[in-house]
């Protein structure tokens, strides 16, 4: 197999600096070597690959755009969207782990952390020493995470904790959780260390999209956590919900990569699968097919191109970001259905990425943020109507 | 120590690539370049021997246009140290490659330099070798092992039907073949760390080329195959064409 060249139909390649570009390709050039040979595998078995993470750290996409000091790079909003771009070509459960360690709790610690936890904890994070998770989500609080149960109480050694959190993506390998609870009645972040006592993060089963990546449940249950082990800064529910930002923003360029990788699949197996008297991408239908992804990619690609700048130049709010998650995510579990669709029967085989990327499509649309709770994030924006409660 | 690679900037193997309208170099329009393959395991193994030696520069030098500036950003975010741009906007052949190479080394006063074994644009396989001869230094081409020991090299190369093991000493020229190690990929620090590395740029050292491109043309289409017959009755036709036409057997 040749190796991939991207998809770019309006020169998008033209807006991008020679480091952004340099990004890309070596995240892309790791995506071919690193992760196509070995995803498959570990999806059909529903496993991490684990052995993934020294090298993604080697590569630097963790933290990408905190400061050196903290052993990141330090790049703009343009390069981190291209480098989760080019690791959902891969597969969206990779691009989740390095999402969750970037956005979920490096940069929690980095805007709400004090001196000493940004010091002890960035640097080992950054490195793929130490692995993070973050708990928000709860059983019976999904879309309304405000109405959470998970309680932290002052007690004399620190906090006490109590609750459960659900769906969380690196939980039973996590080294540390970002863990969300009401401290008198306000949301707050705390620091909860794998092997505190009474705190447990067993694996949830039976999944079937992203196989390729551990999603867990906390278990909190009378666990004491130091004093310092609160994220100082954290006030409310809005530190929480500027996480899932940085997260949103993430995913909006991810699933672009997904869709390169079944529109490039579906492009190649049309030019060369023969049905009655020529290769099936003569035939209008499928045409019209391969027409609708590569449109959808380039809508996408201007799209997050733009939200990038909003971001870099901090004109960016948060149902811009809503606006490019839910259009993209959208658009990709579209494409990767189409693009099925154009390989037939082959189309579900795991010959191809196709039915993969669809499969953990589902689950992209839904987590940071279902499609509809984005619809009605931009609804209440517009038209100054909360159309959720 | 001073390690120095030479790397090449060279059109990426998967490009289809155009003739131009003079019929003697090829239409860049729509290439992507990229560093040469087998300099990716020289720029690897000068990074390898300086981390070895816990001290050191390595040096990256490139001769011909400003735009193979590309291809030293490239090792520099791989980790190089600095890079020197030979400029000459015309094409050379090999050998005044390797004389603005050899002026160069020679003025560094570096006693190690690292080479792909070929640059897949020409496939000459020879800049290495002649840059040793200019130098007088010693040379060992498709090395896929090499080991340092203070002055003396230990290296093995590919050769038809197994490996050659080589000992010679500094100064070297060392040629990479593919195998020799694993290119470590520009990680982003790397990449951001490059903007403030170092690219001298001066013009390459003047040589006369001897060889010169007279015309260049794409190989004449693979003709239709043809088909003596489907079972084993073919069989007395096909030997006969393969030794009195194709004169294969």
């Amino acid at each position: 197999m040749s190796p991939f060249k991207g998809v770019d139909y309006f020169n998008i390649e033209a807006l991008l600096s020679e480091e952004e570009k340099m990004v890309r390709d070596s995240v892309r050039n790791f995506v071919d070597d690193q992760i196509l040979p070995i995803i498959e595998k570990n999806y059909q078995n529903g496993t991490f690959p684990a052995e993934l993470v020294q090298k993604l750290a080697e590569l630097g996409v963790f933290g990408i755009t905190l400061p050196e000091k903290y052993g990141c790079a330090n790049m703009n909003n343009v390069a981190y969207g291209l480098a989760m771009q080019e690791l959902e070509r891969g597969d969206s459960g990779v691009r989740s782990f390095a999402s969750v360690q970037s956005s979920l709790v490096m940069y929690p610690i980095f805007e709400f952390g004090s001196e000493e936890q940004k010091d002890f904890w960035l640097p080992k994070l950054a490195a793929g020493e130490k692995i993070g998770c973050f708990g928000l989500t709860e059983p019976d609080f999904g879309s309304n995470p405000g109405g959470m149960v998970t309680k932290a109480k002052k007690v004399a050694d620190g906090y006490l904790l109590n609750g459960a959190k659900m769906w969380i993506t690196n939980g039973t390998i996590a080294d540390i959780a970002v863990v969300w609870a009401k401290l008198e009645g306000k949301v707050r972040g705390f620091l909860v260390e794998k092997g505190t006592k009474g705190f447990s993060a067993p694996e949830m089963k039976g999944k079937h999209s992203l196989r390729a990546s551990i999603t867990s449940e906390l278990i909190l249950q009378d666990v004491v956590i130091p004093e310092e082990n609160i994220l100082p800064k954290t006030d409310g529910l809005k530190s929480a919900l500027m996480c899932l930002n940085q997260a949103r923003y993430g995913i909006a360029w991810g699933v672009v990569g997904s869709m390169m990788a079944v529109y490039d699949s579906a492009l190649n197996y049309a030019q060369s699968r023969v049905q009655f008297s020529k290769p099936i991408a003569a035939y209008q239908m499928t045409q019209e097919k391969l027409v609708f992804i590569l449109n959808e990619i380039t809508k996408a690609q201007l799209l997050n191109f733009h939200l990038a700048k909003l971001k870099d130049n901090n004109e960016i709010k948060h149902y811009h970001i809503s606006l490019a998650k839910r259009n993209n995510c959208e658009k990709a579990l579209e494409a990767a259905r189409i693009a099925r669709e154009i390989l037939g029967a082959n189309g579900i085989l795991d010959e191809y990425p196709i039915m993969r990327h669809s499969a953990n499509l589902e689950s992209v649309k839904t987590y940071e943020g279902t499609h509809e709770m984005h619809t009605l994030i931009i609804g209440e924006h517009i038209t100054g109507f909360a159309g959720y409660d | 120590m001073k390690i120095i690679v030479c790397v090449s900037h060279v059109p990426d193997t998967a490009t289809k690539i155009n003739l131009g309208a003079d019929g003697k170099s090829i239409d860049n329009n729509g290439v992507t370049f990229v560093v040469n393959p087998y300099d990716e395991y020289a720029i690897e193994e000068a990074l390898k021997t300086k981390e070895s030696l816990g001290e050191g520069e390595v040096i990256a030098i490139s001769v011909g246009p400003e735009v193979n500036k590309e291809t030293i950003k490239k090792a520099l975010a791989m980790g190089v140290d600095r890079g020197i741009l030979l400029k000459d906007e015309n094409p050379r052949d090999s050998l005044a490659v390797a004389k603005a190479l050899a002026d160069e080394i020679k003025q560094e006063g570096a006693e190690l330099v690292f080479f792909g074994k070929q640059s897949v644009d020409y496939d000459n396989s020879v800049v290495g070798q002649m840059t040793a001869e200019l130098l007088g230094f010693n040379s060992v081409s498709v090395v896929v092992d090499f080991k340092l020991d203070g002055t003396n090299i230990v290296a093995e190369r590919e050769i038809e039907g197994g490996r050659e093991v080589v000992e010679t000493s500094l100064p070297a020229i060392i040629t990479a073949q593919k195998g020799l190690n694993e290119p470590r990929y520009a990680s982003l620090k790397g990449i951001m760390a490059a903007k403030k590395k170092p690219i001298d740029e001066k013009p390459a050292a003047e040589a006369k080329s001897y060889v010169e491109v007279v015309e260049m043309k794409r190989p004449a289409p693979k003709a239709a195959g043809k088909i003596v017959g489907s079972d084993a009755s073919a069989v007395p036709e096909l030997v006969r064409l393969l030794r009195e036409e194709a004169k294969v057997i």
